[in-house]
């Protein structure tokens, strides 16, 4: 899997589709907790099973699902209609450095495919992906196949949520309010290429701790992800 | 304006808010992508483009961890021993779990 010399051309290949499915495990946990919690919550708020599958099925993005609920409403207005969308439109717009990083790879493939691929864009998928590229892989069907998967995941495990929320054991007694942390904790480590191409990370941490005492909400993830790209870009 | 009104206040109001959050995640998710193949890419934004996985995992994970206190930063810092170990994530993130399950059975 570790193909260091000349990195291959981007390419797609249907075992890559494989591959990705089984290079996303270690974020199943991470996927299950999240959207088992995501079910329960929209049907404590009353949510209807299909507005809730809705959610997880099109917009796909947890943390905007879950800001999503705090502002939903029984009856809609155009005003609040503009809301929800603005909200969930900063929760994401992290994703959009997401993508900026994929293009390289992602140039060659056919619009629809690409389409299909972003649509199911999750850092978690991004960062395996990402994992995977920078070992020399350029099959876009291993990030195909990964999101794919942890899309099933997500919708799947909504579904349990919503009937079955109440019954889930308390997920602190066993770590589980963590999963994702560590999972990204633990992604972290084949990201690194010694101290000097992290100091950006430790640009971005103290930033993101920074916002995350002054500002409320999830403004700090960008914030500090924009600070390490940009110490990356002055640091030479 | 009225015949509009009336059908956000109806149950499409619904289906019209998903389609909406919908909509506006799509076109961040695309943005990305739309905006660089019209950019030249130089060494300079390469540079910041590969500061972003490790800063992005760091601004997310930080203030998350410290928030929850000593056995998060404990169980966080045994995840990546292990993972520095192994380089078998599922290894990493068992170990982490498993540490902070221990911790807080015993806290």
């Amino acid at each position: 899997m570790t193909l260091m010399s000349p990195a291959p051309r981007p390419h797609f290949s249907y075992s890559g589709l494989r591959q990705g499915a089984r290079a996303a495990l270690p974020a199943f946990p991470g996927f299950i907790m999240f959207a088992l919690a995501f079910g329960t919550a929209a049907a404590q708020k009353g949510l209807s099973l299909g507005e809730t599958l809705g959610l997880s099925a099109f917009v796909y993005a947890g943390a905007s699902q879950m800001v999503g609920l705090e502002i939903w409403q029984q009856v809609w207005t155009p005003t609040t209609i503009l809301t929800i969308m603005t909200v969930t439109a900063v929760v994401n717009a992290r994703m959009i450095m997401l993508g900026a990083t994929l293009q390289p790879w992602l140039k060659h493939e056919p619009l629809p495919r690409t389409a299909l691929n972003l649509f199911l864009l999750t850092e978690a998928g991004w960062l395996i992906g990402t994992r995977y590229h920078n070992e020399g892989g350029r099959d876009v069907g291993v990030l195909l196949g990964c999101a794919l998967i942890l899309w099933l995941v997500w919708l799947a495990t909504t579904f349990v949520g919503f009937f079955a929320g109440a019954l889930v054991p308390e997920p602190k007694r066993f770590g589980l309010d963590l999963v994702m942390p560590i999972f990204f904790g633990v992604m972290l480590v084949p990201l690194w290429k010694g101290a000097k191409p992290a100091l950006p990370w430790l640009v971005a941490g103290l930033v993101s701790l920074i916002v995350h005492a002054l500002v409320p909400g999830y403004l700090f993830i960008i914030a500090g992800a924009l600070a390490g790209v940009v110490a990356g870009m002055l640091i030479e | 304006m009225n015949g509009f009104g009336s059908f956000i206040a109806s149950p499409w109001g619904s289906v019209l808010a998903i389609a909406g959050m919908t909509l506006v995640t799509f076109l961040c998710r695309i943005a990305g992508v739309v905006v660089m193949s019209r950019v030249r890419i130089t060494p300079r934004i390469e540079r910041g483009l590969r500061a972003l996985p490790g800063s992005i995992i760091l601004a997310t994970i930080l203030p998350t961890v410290i928030d929850s206190g000593f056995p998060a930063m404990i169980a966080l810092a045994v995840a990546i021993v292990a993972m520095a170990v192994t380089r078998i994530d599922i290894v990493g993130l068992v170990a982490g779990l498993g540490t902070l399950a221990i911790i807080r059975a015993f806290g």
